[in-house]
């Protein structure tokens, strides 16, 4: 729980005045209306394709405002570079870069950063010598660190007010329909530009697939589209996705792995027309793999996936064993083609995944989740935003939102990495708070959260290692000796935003 | 060495030998003197692979791991039963000095020349301390010029030897390591082969392999099944004194019996309900 006088500090910070601290999962009840931005209109023949300059021009932009970008190209984008680069040479500075998140590549927009430019931050996560940046103090006020849904809820309530969103985009016809899993830059679902292009006072395509001929598989409607930028290249396709991710192969993760599977089969959710998600690292599709194996022996299929692809999810949409999938992310070019090509793939927003305030968003219909973290500790939170040494390494994503959304939340973790362990009496970072996860499982053992007797029920007489968390820490503590607790300095550098706009915890500077 | 325990194993095997280089010697039975005092698992057994007797480092390596309890001490090259005993009476010794229960540390003989191979059954009688014998491949392959093939074909008498000398002499026979652990179809043919041929255990040299034994290894539903129906057939005969047990039409003599209680002893000790 966020320290009052914590708060008090955050509140005076401009911008941030009526920030509330997080005070449950589901605390907060909205009693608002969604934003509404510009009516658009555009006469019949009107040419949308203009110069990068031209549009800049066009949109109005000012010093001060907020523009956005998808973080779908990963670590191959190449926009951001480009059109923050036309924007500085127009002198326009102070800017906010809203953004779904935010990889490696992005180092390259420091100087942007120094030059004043950009002032300030609200993502998913960041990293690198950004990151750094970031820690050091350097933007005008605290980054702000979204999870997927609850970056869609600000855009929709009007929290986030985005002036421009550019949207890379790897297919656009010249009326302005986008998608993302064509042309030589395809990076799949553009599930998380959506809110930006229904919700920003302007929306530009950049793309390096223009073609004349309408689109047949539209992502992102022509009319929320006001300009496009024709470019040589939006990035770098071996950067925007890789080969299929492949089941992990370290004997320990694997361990893991196979326990987890052993744990969700043994709890009812485990049933024929489940619903689940698995994360796209290595051990989660490992995880996947086996849970793939107990489904053939039992004979069992799963109604809907949820969340990110890769190609073994594909694989198991292809055999039958997933009815459907609600994707607003794909990692591997074979999840690209499949929701291109498999009807029972569908491309979904990223606030219809896991926007907390909407009617029902998709991470409600989970029976289980399995996800990963950087570090927990007792009381089950999760840090998936900063490493062991308190710097910024990762990012919230959707790791809040499934934990919420599914019945049953399973965190696969080593409980030591090198000679460090991984669990904790405090983590450095709360990103999920433990009253929505509920297992996790490592090489040594799992434990259920003892709020969930439910589960310690259905698990028992299971031959499983069962062990409580406790005796999970002192375990960690025995092999590696007692965690110091790491210095931090008092300024606050990022806020960490729980998916309903409360603040979870802070960052502080290194 | 302290995720040494997560993989499954029955019994992890601590190298002091060759995969420490001579420089780090002392190095390393400090770590395993400090993990068998301060980190020892309850789940799986614990050995220490020596350096062989012809070594300036046997001696220490002895002195100093049988005080700190391992399960068992690991020879290597052993070649004659006048080995097993020399090692025998240093344990007895080291045993005496540290208070311990005399004969508490068992050994393992790994057998690798023609000569070890040879005298099988007098390394593995030479001792009561013996609880195993198991045949170092690549070492028995040098010694005998022999050329390597993939399959192991040119084992196979050694391999036989081996779990001949140690169920004449009522110890385990461990089959030998397969160490090319990227080859997983050749390692599970291997594995069957060697359970065929009478051994009771593999040596691994890869966490991956682990699961591959324990599934060769596991008897399935439908053997724990059948070897439920003969163990209860045997049983419901014997309490009648009837000296003639059948089951499905067919005669069931000693051997199925003892056959079949192994089958359940396997699936007892595989975490199989029975």
């Amino acid at each position: 729980m966020l320290n009052p006088s914590l708060l008090k500090e955050i509140n005076q910070i401009p911008g941030y005045e009526n920030k509330k601290a997080f005070a449950g999962a589901f605390a907060v009840e909205p009693n608002k209306k969604t934003a509404a931005r510009p009516v658009k209109f555009v006469k019949p023949g009107t040419n949308k394709k203009f110069a990068l300059d031209y549009i800049i021009d066009a949109v109005g932009l000012k010093d001060g405002m907020t523009i956005s970008f998808h973080h779908c190209l990963r670590n191959g984008d190449a926009v951001m570079l480009y059109v923050i680069g036309a924007i500085a040479k127009k002198g326009i500075r102070d800017l906010t870069l809203a953004v779904s998140s935010l990889s490696l590549v992005q180092d390259c927009l420091l100087p942007f950063f120094e030059q004043g430019v950009i002032t300030a931050i609200d993502t998913s996560g960041n990293r690198g010598r950004l990151g750094a940046y970031v820690q050091q103090g350097k933007l005008k006020k605290p980054a702000i660190y979204r999870t997927h849904g609850g970056r869609a809820r600000a855009i929709e309530t009007g929290e986030l007010h985005i002036n421009v969103a550019f949207i890379a985009a790897p297919r656009c016809d010249k009326y302005g329909n986008i998608n993302g899993v064509q042309g030589k830059s395809a990076c799949g679902s553009l599930g998380y530009a959506m809110p930006d292009a229904e919700y920003a006072d302007y929306v530009v395509a950049v793309t390096d697939g223009y073609t004349e001929t309408a689109l047949d598989y539209v992502s992102i409607p022509q009319t929320q589209v006001d300009y496009i930028s024709e470019v040589d290249s939006i990035g770098d396709p071996a950067g925007i996705a890789t080969g299929s991710i492949r089941v992990s192969k370290s004997p320990a993760e694997l361990v893991i792995s196979k326990y987890a599977a052993d744990v969700i089969a043994a709890t009812d959710y485990f049933r024929d027309g489940m619903v689940f998600q698995f994360g796209s690292g290595g051990m989660s599709i490992a995880t996947a793999s086996f849970i793939r194996e107990k489904m053939l022996k039992e004979n069992i299929v799963a109604s809907a996936g949820v969340g990110g692809v890769s190609g073994f999810h594909v694989q198991m949409l292809n055999e039958g064993l997933i009815k459907t999938f609600y994707d607003p992310q794909d990692f591997d070019i074979t999840a690209i083609q499949s929701l291109g090509t498999n009807p029972r793939h569908h491309e979904i927003s990223a606030s219809a995944y896991a926007n907390p305030f909407s009617a029902n968003p998709y991470v409600n219909m989970l029976d289980f989740a399995v996800l990963s973290a950087t570090e927990m500790d007792v009381n089950f939170n999760v840090n998936v935003l900063t490493d062991s040494y308190g710097k910024l390494l990762g990012a919230p994503g959707g790791h809040p939102d499934a934990s919420a959304g599914a019945k049953l939340t399973v965190i696969t973790m080593p409980l030591l990495r090198n000679r460090l362990p991984m669990l904790l009496d405090h983590v450095s970072t709360i990103v999920t708070p433990g009253e929505s996860v509920d297992i996790l499982v490592t090489e040594y053992g799992i434990a259920v959260n003892p709020r969930r007797q439910d589960v310690t029920d259905m698990l028992r007489g299971k031959a499983l290692p069962l062990i409580t968390i406790e005796e999970l820490k002192a375990r960690a503590d025995k092999l590696t000796g007692k965690a110091t607790p790491i210095e931090q300095s008092d300024k606050i550098c990022g806020l960490v935003e729980y998916r309903d706009g409360t603040i979870i915890d802070v960052i502080r500077g290194i | 060495m302290v995720k040494a325990e997560i993989y499954g194993a029955d019994c992890v095997i601590f190298d002091l030998e060759d995969a420490v280089s001579i420089y780090e010697k002392d190095a390393a039975r400090d770590l395993v003197k400090h993990y068998l005092t301060e980190l020892r698992p309850e789940t799986c057994r614990i050995g220490v692979r020596i350096n062989a007797q012809d070594t300036p480092y046997y001696e220490l390596d002895v002195r100093s791991m049988v005080p700190v309890k391992p399960d068992f001490l690991r020879l290597p090259k052993s070649e004659t039963e006048e080995n097993i005993q020399k090692l025998d009476a240093l344990i007895t010794e080291c045993e005496k000095e540290s208070g311990m229960e005399e004969g508490s540390v068992k050994i393992i003989a790994t057998i690798e020349t023609a000569l070890g191979v040879y005298n099988a059954y007098q390394i593995a009688k030479a001792s009561p301390r013996v609880i195993a014998i198991g045949l170092g491949a690549e070492d028995f392959r040098t010694d005998m010029h022999m050329t390597r093939s993939e399959d192991g074909q040119e084992i196979l008498f050694a391999r036989n030897m081996i779990s001949l000398a140690a169920h004449a002499a009522g110890v385990l026979p461990l089959d030998y390591v397969y160490s090319n652990f990227k080859n997983e179809e050749g390692f599970i043919a291997d594995v069957r082969f060697g359970k065929m041929l009478g051994f009771t255990g593999k040596s691994i040299i890869h966490p991956s392999q682990i699961p591959l034994v324990h599934d060769v290894f596991t008897p399935t539903d439908k053997e724990i099944e059948q070897a439920k129906k003969v163990v209860t057939a045997y049983e419901d005969a014997m309490s009648r004194a009837s000296g003639v047990v059948a089951l499905d039409g067919k005669m069931i003599d000693a051997p199925i019996v003892v056959r079949a209680k192994n089958t359940l002893e396997y699936a007892k000790a595989s975490g199989k309900e029975l």
